[in-house]
């Protein structure tokens, strides 16, 4: 198993590779950007087309891309190669343990102060209503990409169907928001599961284009039947969550006049945030339940390997399905909670950005662990707030912190699962079991 | 003597035109090993996926226990407590040793009690599975993977096993424990395992009985001694493999 030498010299690639790989890349992005960057086009008074050329922009963008890939490869030399192990003191690792394990406790009790640390911070307040939000939709999806291996790119369907659900079956027939929750869930489910039939036998590329198309479908179906959804114009007026029953609401009966407070609008958005917390534990609890009976094993068991999991008799097709309509009730759950948040909803909510931003949530987390979807979430949404302030570059500078999380994590950002079988005692080997088998 | 616990008859199998399995006859008597042998390419393993289901018999039957399973579906016939270690072994690599052999039990309505005897009995036969417990299958050697499948698939407290080439990329020292562990298994349960083996010599010491397939056919059959000493076993066995 000795690798010749020439392999040992070409892991650290010299000065030659490094200036090969940079020029390619900056053809690349000659190539790229001559027509996007290099040539403007725009429509004159007249109508005619009026185009001028910007060369030094292309200039330094190329140049950007020489420096940027020299950069990289001296970065990654630096680092050394992706998978060497490197030697973390025993004391540090320790620490980095505890640190790990406080994380989940400390990040909960934070969310839970959240509303009191910021009470009049209405912006804040928003913001993490929405990180929330797309914590739990990530949670949902997990069920579907991150246990059961199942690529998902038309989540977006079922949170849609939820929000429909809530906003028809309330403005319609004036049902309160706690009977639609769980009837926007059931709904949800019911899709997840019309969606899975048809893809039992589809698998990874296949699987993910009709799932990209399924979201298309229910969005388009949502714009063009204009009688029941209203299509473009949305469904208006949706009514707000009341606490079982009292409205939120400086009215007589308002929820601050029971308590005999002054009224302030804030208490809604508090009562929203610890709504859609609720929600998200539960949809966490629910997943950490279900990971560690046999049908959350299947899951998993059915990510590794399919044919596996056919010779040990689980029903893949029930297995499949159950993940789709787990994930889905919780998108559903997720969608009756926004349109309630809004007041408004229309089909622009929901188009493929949206899927293509909770897979992100789920793929940068780490599929399959709770904890990483929950920090994704809080620096995908959270992050692209941090990022306002520099406008056009938004999108550039979150593109790029991706690329490097994936370079340097490409499991994500907490790659690891936690077991869910544990001895029933810390199993002390004796030396007798230690020395049988030489494997 | 009663009826055989597996009784294949006639058994046609095929992946699309191409015919894998042209008509085998082969019985399982309850408490023995029984090995099929053969080279590359024979039909050795269709004919073990071929017994659930997948590839489906075009024609043929498949009898368990006197009932008809030719038709039931995959994960049915693994609750009639038929277990296989499939080729290549396929544990679940992102999952802990102890996951893994949870599998092997979720399918067939296993009580708490019924699983803690399962690792009980796993763990005596491949101690080293229980020190790895924790582990991720991935991590483990191909030893112990392979008798990680193995105990995966004792899980489900078979009363047929059937293991597919287990001796399959192992150091020679491992395969003999492997062996070892299959004929714990069968003297002291009284367990009935089906192998299949390229390893002619090594499997047929360990079986019963033996079954020399050729190209989609049984062609010889007798005791395990017996087909060991006979001289066209060795050339029946050479001749698939060499021919084209």
């Amino acid at each position: 198993m000795s690798a010749p030498p020439a392999d040992q010299t070409s892991r650290a690639p010299g000065a030659a590779f490094i200036l090969k790989k940079a020029l390619i890349s900056a053809f690349v992005a000659l190539v790229l950007f001559s027509l996007m960057i290099g040539v403007r086009t725009e429509a004159g008074p007249q109508g005619q087309l009026i185009y001028w050329t910007r060369f030094d922009d292309l200039a330094a963008m190329v140049a950007a891309v020489f420096v940027g890939s020299i950069l990289m490869e001296l970065l990654r030399q630096w680092w050394g190669p992706v998978d060497t192990v490197r030697v973390v003191p025993a004391s540090v690792q320790s620490a980095l343990s505890l640190v790990g394990r406080l994380v989940a406790p400390v990040l909960l009790v934070f969310t839970f102060l959240v509303p009191v640390l910021f009470y009049n911070e209405r912006y804040i307040l928003d913001l993490a209503i929405l990180v929330l939000t797309y914590v739990m939709l990530g949670w949902g999806l997990n069920v579907v990409v991150g246990l059961a291996g199942l690529l998902d790119l038309g989540y977006v369907a079922f949170y849609a169907v939820g929000a429909y659900s809530y906003a028809l079956l309330a403005t319609n027939f004036g049902l309160s928001f706690w009977i639609c929750l769980p009837l926007a869930g059931i709904l949800a489910a019911l899709w997840g599961v019309l969606l899975g039939f048809p893809v039992l036998r589809l698998r990874g590329d296949y699987l993910a284009i009709v799932t990209l198309a399924f979201g298309e479908i229910i969005r388009l179906v949502i714009i063009n039947w204009q009688s029941l959804t209203g299509g473009p114009n949305g469904v208006t007026g949706i009514p707000r969550p009341t606490l079982f029953g009292i409205p939120l609401s400086p009215a007589d009966d308002g929820l601050a006049a029971l308590l005999g407070i002054e009224f302030s609008p804030t208490h809604r958005i508090v009562f929203l945030f610890y709504l859609i917390l609720a929600l998200a534990l539960l949809t966490n609890w629910v997943t950490i339940r279900l990971r560690r009976l046999p049908i959350g094993r299947a899951w998993e068991a059915l990510r590794e390997d399919e044919v596996a999991c056919r010779a040990l008799g689980i029903n893949t097709t029930t297995t499949k399905l159950t993940a789709f309509a787990t994930g889905a009730m919780f998108g559903g759950f997720a969608g009756a909670f926004f349109a309630t948040r809004q007041g408004f909803i229309s089909p622009e909510s929901f188009t493929f950005h949206e899927s293509a931003l909770v897979l992100a949530i789920v793929v940068l987390g780490g599929m399959g662990s709770q904890l990483g979807v929950a920090l994704a979430a809080l620096a995908m949404i959270g992050g692209f707030e941090l990022f306002r302030g520099l406008d056009q570059y938004r999108m550039l500078v979150f593109g790029m912190a991706m690329v490097l999380l994936m370079i340097w994590r490409p499991r994500g950002l907490i790659g690891h699962r936690a077991p869910t079988v544990f001895l029933k005692r810390s199993q002390a080997i004796s030396s007798d079991l230690v020395k049988e088998g030489h494997g | 003597m009663t009826h055989p616990l597996l009784a294949i008859r006639s058994l046609r199998a095929a992946y699309g035109k191409i015919e894998a399995l042209k008509g085998v006859d082969l019985d399982i008597n309850a408490g023995e090993i029984v090995a099929l042998i053969g080279a590359n390419g024979a039909g050795k393993s269709t004919l073990m996926m071929t017994i659930f289901g997948r590839p489906r018999a075009r024609a043929g039957r498949i009898e368990f226990d006197g009932r008809d399973i030719t038709g039931v579906p995959t994960h049915e016939i693994a609750r009639l407590r038929i277990a296989q270690s499939p080729e290549g072994r396929r544990i679940f690599p992102r999952m802990s040793v102890a996951e893994n052999l949870q599998m092997g039990a979720d399918a067939t309505d296993s009580s708490e009690a019924d699983r803690a005897s399962g690792l009980e009995r796993v763990f005596a036969l491949f101690p080293r599975l229980k020190e790895r417990m924790t582990q991720r299958g991935g991590t483990l050697s191909g030893g112990e993977q392979q008798m990680l499948a193995i105990g995966r698939a004792l899980m489900s407290r078979p009363r047929l096993l059937m293991l597919d080439e287990p001796s399959l990329g192992l150091a020679p020292l491992i395969a003999r424990q492997i062996f070892d562990a299959i004929r714990t298994l069968n003297r002291q349960d009284g367990l009935t395992v089906l192998i299949v083996e390229q390893n002619a010599n090594h499997a047929l010491k360990l079986a019963h009985r033996g079954y020399v397939m050729v190209n989609g056919l049984i062609t010889l059959s007798g005791t395990g001694s017996e087909l060991l000493q006979r001289p066209e076993i060795r050339a029946a066995y050479l001749e698939g493999g060499r021919r084209e």
